[in-house]
């Protein structure tokens, strides 16, 4: 058989159906995320047409998009933002009941963000396809899975019939060599990668990230790597699994056990890129010359060092995000003034983001007038950091604790900036009025974010970290 | 859902929105979506665009203006689309009255989530966007099956098509349908799967 790369196994693996010039091809889907935001209209269709779920047992929910996550009332429960989204998690969670789906709702000890929970649970796996109605869905390709985000019609299909119809994406290699320099981040690292490809760069592909540096990366840093790819338009991105990957998964609720686990880690050492496979295109990226990154206009393309100045607009399209920004062509973005502070999100929510926030801010008061929220991932999440004593770091700082959820990265819970503050946030898009109708995102780090906070600024950690360490 | 409306051909003025990387979040911000109907999101398209923050309708953005009154066909800077996978953009667009986007690049996501609805989503050249971003309200018909555009001063364009997309948008029909019928490809996938395993 001729090489192949990682992408065309995962491909090859399950085609149900190829494509032929009249019709595409059919593929299996072997786990299949659903929210509450994307899957309503797909259960009508479903009632509507006298359908059941084919695989209530591939398929499984959370709430985390319309959410509340502010403490819980005194009655100990959520306070929503509208009624319109208490009764769209009710729909879920009456939808969930009705097919026979696991739901990881208000009562369980597993409930967060889809793409945080699905990997925390080992439910996310190498060699899989998985699927949720949610871009972001690129997340779970970190663990050699091929994963996508889908549109809700989709979301039916998947329900009704386990399978998608697609058309085969094309491949695109990312190697990344060099080492990452010390005090940058995965985050850094994927900002520096789409401003080097574009935010359509991806378009049509599907990114496999390789070489050392991100061999080098851990499951998480890898997380908030192939989280991004979407961010450069891509279908997916990929990451060959190796030890660290069965070291994350071993053990984990949904991860196989015992001979199974023997089993499976075999098959999935067979999912590496063969050696003289081809791709549609390459490009290589140095990942010496990242530095700590952050976004200075209104795409997630438009990145810049925080030690570099903002480059000149190019075009008329530039010149008006950088207006909407309120930011100085020809300056760093380094000393601009922050009002609210956001660590959380599917790209940069899991324990090491939180403790990396939490090792600028130990024993440090946020600046005067900056709002932080510190959103846990997933309650398990809360529940380490709770443990490691983190909660206390950010409470002591001043910033708000709050129970896991999309939050302020997709602003439709109730957690959202007011119209013209600037928001340094974790998440993955910086789009206008995305954190609140005006409002203005700064993508960043973990360690950025916390320093901007402490500094009142956008800030660069490092000089934070070596007081610390003195 | 089940079937849609047959698209054949369209016929309408353009309205342009020259703003490259039109994220869909421009087209319907989240806050929006806690809906569970996808019916009725066309008061929402470009919400932030099209209203000041008093309600009031901003006179300055393109679709409010009276030339773009009943325009059908949308000509958008690149990469249209990008972003979420939130198909509650094309509901939104199809229900403000719109029945085509045109522009050099298209995010995959939305064009695919488009497509699926009935709002035909298609890439030109990049010579023929600039035309067409450079000559708004000139009048367009689209003739899906034969894949050209005629332009009303008398140009002509051709566009490609996914030749099942284009199926279901003659036919007016689905592709749940389609994979409904292969029920027993799919068992028999399923069963392999199991005994290999």
């Amino acid at each position: 058989m001729a090489a192949r790369t990682l992408f065309e196994k995962l491909w090859d693996a399950h085609v149900v159906k190829a494509a032929t010039p009249a019709t595409p091809g059919i593929l299996y889907i072997d786990l299949h995320l659903i929210h509450e935001v994307t899957s309503p209209q797909a259960f009508a269709e479903l009632r509507a047409r006298g359908l059941s779920v084919r695989c209530p047992e591939r398929t499984l929910a959370t709430l985390d998009h319309s959410t509340p996550t502010a403490p819980f009332d005194d009655l100990g429960q959520p306070v929503y933002a509208s009624e319109e989204a208490a009764a769209q998690v009710g729909e879920l969670e009456k939808n969930c009941a009705q097919f026979g789906i696991r739901l990881n709702g208000w009562s369980s000890e597993h409930r967060g963000i889809v793409h945080v929970i699905g990997p925390e649970l080992g439910a996310t796996q190498p060699g899989m396809t998985i699927v949720c109605g949610d871009s972001h869905t690129s997340t779970h390709g970190a663990f050699g899975a091929l994963a996508f985000g889908i549109g809700t019609t989709e979301v039916g299909h998947v329900l009704a019939t386990q399978c998608l119809l697609q058309n085969k994406p094309k491949t695109l290699a990312i190697e990344v060599d060099g080492d990452l320099p010390a005090g940058c981040s995965a985050k850094d690292l994927v900002l520096h990668i789409i401003g080097q490809i574009g935010v359509n760069g991806g378009t049509g592909h599907v990114i496999e990230y390789r070489g050392g540096a991100i061999r080098a990366l851990s499951m998480e840093q890898r997380m908030t790597v192939c989280n991004m790819a979407i961010e450069a338009g891509a279908r997916a991105g990929l990451i060959a699994p190796d030890e660290v990957t069965y070291d994350y998964l071993r053990g984990r609720p949904y991860a196989p056990q015992g001979e199974d686990w023997d089993k499976a880690v075999a098959g999935w050492n067979t999912l590496a890129s063969d050696a003289g496979a081809r791709y549609d295109r390459t490009v290589h990226i140095d990942a010496a010359r990242v530095r700590p990154t952050v976004t200075y206009g209104t795409h997630p393309g438009m990145v810049v060092a925080l030690e570099a100045s903002v480059p000149l607009p190019a075009t008329l399209q530039e010149r008006r995000a950088l207006d909407y920004m309120r930011v100085e062509a020809g300056k760093p973005l380094a000393g601009m003034a922050v009002d609210v502070v956001f660590v959380g999100s599917c790209t940069n929510s899991r324990i090491s983001d939180l403790r990396d926030a939490a090792d600028v801010l130990r024993g440090r008061r946020l600046a005067s007038g900056v709002r932080m929220l510190v959103v846990p991932g997933s309650l398990a999440i809360k529940r380490e950091a709770e443990r490691e004593g983190l909660d206390q770091v950010f409470r002591a700082a001043g910033a708000e604790w709050r129970e896991p959820g999309c939050s302020m990265c997709i602003a439709m819970n109730g957690d959202l900036a007011q119209p013209g503050q600037l928001v340094v946030s974790t998440s993955n898009r910086n789009f206008e009025g995305r954190q609140g109708p005006g409002a203005r995102t700064v993508l960043a780090s973990p360690a950025v974010a916390a320093a901007s906070a402490v500094a009142g600024c956008i800030a660069d950690p490092q000089s934070l970290l070596q007081e610390q360490a003195a | 859902m089940s079937t849609n409306r047959p698209i054949t051909h369209i016929r309408s003025r353009t309205a342009v929105l020259a703003h490259e990387n039109i994220d869909t979040d421009r087209i319907i911000p989240a806050r929006f979506l806690t809906t569970t109907q996808r019916d009725g999101l066309g008061r929402y398209a470009f919400n932030d665009w099209r209203y000041a923050a008093d309600g009031t309708p901003d006179p300055a953005f393109e679709l409010n203006k009276t030339a773009a009154r009943g325009c059908e066909i949308l000509v958008a800077g690149r990469n249209f689309g990008c972003g979420s996978s939130r198909e509650h953009a094309p509901w939104a667009l199809l229900d403000f009255g719109l029945r085509a986007v045109l522009s050099s690049e298209i995010a995959d996501i939305f064009r695919n989530n488009a497509l699926k609805n009935g709002l035909l989503a298609v890439v030109l050249s990049e010579s023929e966007h600039r035309y067409l971003l450079a000559n708004p309200g000139i009048e367009l018909a689209i003739d899906v099956a034969a894949q050209t555009i005629e332009l009303s001063d008398g140009g002509r364009f051709s566009f490609q098509l996914d030749a099942f997309a284009k199926h279901c948008l003659l036919a007016g029909v689905d592709q749940l349908g389609f994979l409904l019928a292969h029920n027993d490809a799919i068992g028999q996938f399923e069963r392999q799967r199991g005994e290999a395993a």
